[in-house]
């Protein structure tokens, strides 16, 4: 992956970069890098909790032990030592939940014309826009969603574009901008979309796509140009002719190609989905998941031999031509086929509550004898989120040595009247039920009566 | 997890054939009355010619009466969803199934849903198979067509409709006329929550005025009205409080312009949305104006909406407003009733509240409660049999009765599950049915 001289920022070069202190002069740093620096911790136990680890296993009457912002230890009866002690009995300790699709910050509340920032729904290619651009950090969703145990989400452009451009992981901390939020070394998201959005968007000004056969003509051509492009970046760098000139959107598109920025399509049909398969195969780039995917139950084996992770809603159906087949056992039909099943919000509502949707496909499954233990359940939410965002290998099971996102609750987060009690993010206690004030609140609701954080 | 797949069918088997029976009794059961009679165990229901005739414990058993062993169950009277377009929309959209709007002069306070029911939607047994055996169809308020014209600031009548197999599915009509206030108000009403407010003010003005000079008016001898004859009939039912005005209102300051037309015009009001309704709880309470509460909804979506809070039920009953959950736009989803019960409980009400604010609050708010909402002698027997706590989003229902009748828990999502379950087949999936 030497590219030094290529116009794409090196992956390898921001890792490094975001792991230094930002120097003196705060100009040491990539642009647009992370800057986002853990809340101090102290070290920490959490004592005798029912835990999920989201590998799959549950603990009964276990600790959860942080320090320097890591799980050190997760295990029954683990030695305090010195450290401060939170008697977590009768609670329930989870990771902290993943949003693998969010409109945080970009869709922010109040939903105001002045706050749509979304859609760029100028050309059914903006693959040049990056949705951290647009997020507002005073969005009152994020802590409404801290509330709700969320620790990281990803935020992505909307769906009228066939390619709307990148996505970012983010850390649900407060942040004055979204570089103080965003996941360390988070790889970036590509949002495509499937369907009615970009023909409807486009094809209502007589524009191409007009249609689903023009969907794909489009992204074809856009992946041929993008593959010529990549091809001439290289040969330069191999001493092969002149570099092209930078492009961001073809920087974006060369970077799915090379492998480092993950797509994440929107599709809901199990048809469309399919021939999105064929288009990954036709110019060799991966499908890392497909959101919404309300027809997915129909193509679990597809999805799994991709390797594709389906990222979908419990219960929504109906509302347009695409998710008239949905239905609550979706998930639960994918996750006994073992594809990477995970529950996305795509709602400042819904991301509240992801442990709820959870619960409404348990259900479902369990009345058509598929049982889905609390301990499988919590995955969708948690590790196979953390999949879907390529950040699997630091956050998303409490395992030592992954991040100390942890959120505990005051009963399985499978009732629906169970609500949180605490938040760690990077081992730093972000949210305590019991102690609002010691909870943030955003700009916009200081001064109003709304319980978010610590509001009151 | 290749669990073998079970199809829960033993209560389904005991009901078969019941529907033709004179005399059902359902025995065993942990029954929630939602009525003075609170739960009852091991309760008997005795259900004949689609309504309840007794229920209780100790209470004796008809003979030939077909009887249907529930012991171990749940059973609560059947969801009431007292919003949305259930049967009015088919696929949201898709605009030739959408008949819950209409815009231009022709009719504001008139509009009839009730005549674009179908009870055939596939939203119909998606909803009464996860127990909302009763709706409430309310219009809805609508920007502007391709010809600039916008509807009215009165959206037209409410109607309550059970979702079960009896072709007679009006429950109560026009019992609602449905206006707009707030930011959807203004939107309407030409840029102003105050002109909303003056539109219907002179909307009830001119219907008082119909009222009283109504063989002038039809000789066409009177003064020209704001709304036309049509509306102006159907206001009569506000003005005799025959029917209620339901106001899609969340701000606290246009809910207290709310309270004061009420009383001005002496007219029913109901508050729908109230995500501020809890800043003037008392002032609902005195006014006996009840509020249909998005429970979920906590953020300021627009700047009506600054100080919605999970606990605005608790609240406002704890104050003695009658509180219902319901949301406009849940008309796909309306089953999710229960996931604002539920969540209401983990905010401050108690379970019984909780039931009661999914049940029989609405029919009192639409004024249907002599005969629907809870488990007593003498009321319609729509009731929902479960085998775990309702309010938890891991239950479903088991069976549902609607007005006396086993309903077919089978839905359009059902047969596709159903299709889909299955994963090992020869030919393609269009061959298994």
């Amino acid at each position: 992956m030497s590219k030094l001289i290529s116009p794409i920022i090196p992956l390898a070069a921001l890792l490094l970069l975001s792991a230094c202190e930002p120097g003196a002069d705060g100009n040491d740093m990539a642009p647009y890098a992370s800057r986002y620096q853990p809340l101090a911790s102290q070290p920490t136990i959490l004592k005798g909790a029912t835990v999920l680890t989201g590998t799959g296993e549950r603990l009964e009457n276990a600790d959860v032990v942080m320090r320097g912002g890591k799980i050190v230890a997760v295990g029954p009866d683990l030695d305090a030592g010195d450290m401060a002690v939170v008697d977590a009995s009768g609670m329930w300790i989870t990771p902290g939940v993943i949003d693998a699709h969010s409109h945080l910050g970009a869709y922010p509340s109040p939903g105001v014309d002045a706050h749509s920032d979304g859609n760029e729904a100028t050309d059914p290619n903006t693959a040049q826009v990056w949705v951290e651009h647009s997020v507002w950090p005073q969005d009152p969703g994020f802590v409404a969603a801290l509330e709700g145990g969320v620790t990281s989400l990803q935020i992505l452009p909307g769906s009228a574009n066939l390619f709307g451009g990148r996505g970012v992981t983010l850390k649900n901390v407060p942040g004055r901008n979204v570089m103080e939020m965003k996941f360390p070394d988070a790889p970036y998201g590509l949002k495509m979309a499937c369907g009615e959005n970009p023909k409807r968007v486009y094809g209502s000004q007589r524009r191409s796509p007009a249609t689903r056969m023009g969907n794909v003509a489009g992204y074809r051509s856009a992946w041929i140009e993008a593959a010529d492009y990549r091809m001439k970046r290289d040969n330069a760098a191999s001493g092969k002719g002149e570099p092209p000139k930078r492009d961001l959107r073809l920087e974006t598109l060369a970077g799915v190609l090379d492998g480092e920025i993950l797509v994440h399509n929107h599709c809901y049909r199990a048809d469309e989905m399919s021939v999105m398969f064929e288009i990954a195969d036709e110019f060799d780039y991966k499908i890392t998941a497909f959101h919404h995917g309300v027809e997915a139950y129909k193509i679990a084996d597809l999805l799994r031999e991709h390797d594709t992770c389906a990222a979908i809603w419990a219960d929504w159906y109906g509302f347009k031509m695409e998710a008239f087949d949905g239905i609550r056992e979706n998930a639960a039909l994918l996750d006994r086929a073992d594809t990477c099943t995970v529950m996305h919000s795509d709602s400042d509502m819904g991301i509240q509550r992801l442990h709820q949707e959870s619960a409404k496909v348990m259900g479902a499954a369990a009345k058509v004898g598929i049982d889905i233990p609390p301990e499988r359940a919590i995955r969708w939410i948690s590790s196979n989120a953390a999949k879907a965002l390529g950040i699997a290998d630091v956050v998303g099971t409490l395992e030592a040595g992954k991040m100390a996102d942890v959120t505990v609750w005051d009963g399985s987060p499978f009732s629906v009247y169970t609500k949180t009690q605490k938040v760690y993010i990077d081992g730093a206690l972000v949210y305590d039920r019991n102690n609002p004030s010691g909870n943030p609140v955003t700009d916009f609701t200081l001064g109003t009566s709304a319980q978010h954080g610590g509001a009151q | 997890m290749n669990t073998p797949i079970r199809v829960a069918g033993t209560l389904l088997a005991l009901i078969a054939g019941s529907a033709l029976a004179q005399t059902t009794a359902i025995t065993g059961a942990t029954v929630h009355t939602v009525g003075p009679a609170g739960t009852l165990e091991n309760a008997t229901i005795i259900i004949d010619g689609g309504r309840i005739t007794n229920v209780g414990t100790n209470i004796s058993i008809p003979a030939g009466a077909t009887r249907i062993d529930a012991s171990g169950k749940i059973i609560t009277p059947g969801l009431f969803s007292p919003l949305g377009q259930i049967g009015l929309s088919e696929v949201g959209a898709v605009a030739g199934t959408n008949d819950s709007t209409q815009r231009g002069e022709d009719f504001a306070a008139s509009f009839d849903v009730a005549d674009a029911f179908n009870p055939r939607s596939i939203v119909v047994a998606i909803s009464r198979i996860d127990g909302v055996t009763r709706a409430g169809l309310t219009p809805r308020a609508s920007g502007p067509d391709e010809l600039g014209n916008f509807s009215h600031v009165l959206s037209g009548l409410g109607t309550v409709v059970h979702l079960g197999d009896n072709p007679e599915h009006v429950v109560r009509h026009g019992a609602v006329v449905v206006a707009n206030f707030g930011e959807a108000g203004s939107g309407v009403a030409g840029g102003s929550r105050a002109a909303a407010v003056q539109v219907l003010r002179a909307a009830l003005d001119d219907a008082l005025d119909y009222q009283r000079n109504k063989e002038a008016y039809d000789r066409g001898d009177w003064r020209e009205y704001s709304v036309s004859r049509t509306d102006l009939n159907a206001l009569q039912s506000v003005l005799d409080r025959s029917a209620a005005m339901l106001f899609n209102v969340n701000r606290a300051s246009d809910i207290s312009v709310v309270i004061q037309l009420a009383e001005e015009f002496n007219i029913r009001a109901i508050v729908a949305g109230g995500s501020e309704a809890w800043m003037v709880a008392d002032r609902l309470a005195a006014a006996s104006v009840p509020v249909i509460l998005d429970g979920i909804n906590n953020l300021p979506g627009n700047f009506d909406l600054v100080n919605a809070r999970l606990d605005s039920a608790s609240i406002l009953v704890n104050a003695g407003v009658t509180v219902a959950f319901g949301a406009s736009a849940q008309t796909h989803n309306a089953r999710l009733l229960t996931q604002s019960a539920g969540i209401s409980v983990a905010n401050g009400l108690t379970w019984a509240q909780a039931l009661e604010a999914i049940t029989l609050a609405p029919a009192r708010i639409y004024g249907v409660d002599g005969f629907l909402g809870s488990l007593e002698t003498g009321k319609e027997a729509d009731l929902v049999v479960w085998s775990a706590d309702p309010l938890e989003l891991t239950s479903y229902p088991d069976q549902v009765y609607i007005r006396g009748d086993p309903v077919s828990m089978q839905s359009r999502q059902t047969l596709l599950r159903d299709r889909y379950l299955q994963t090992e087949s020869e030919r393609p999936p269009a061959f298994r049915h």
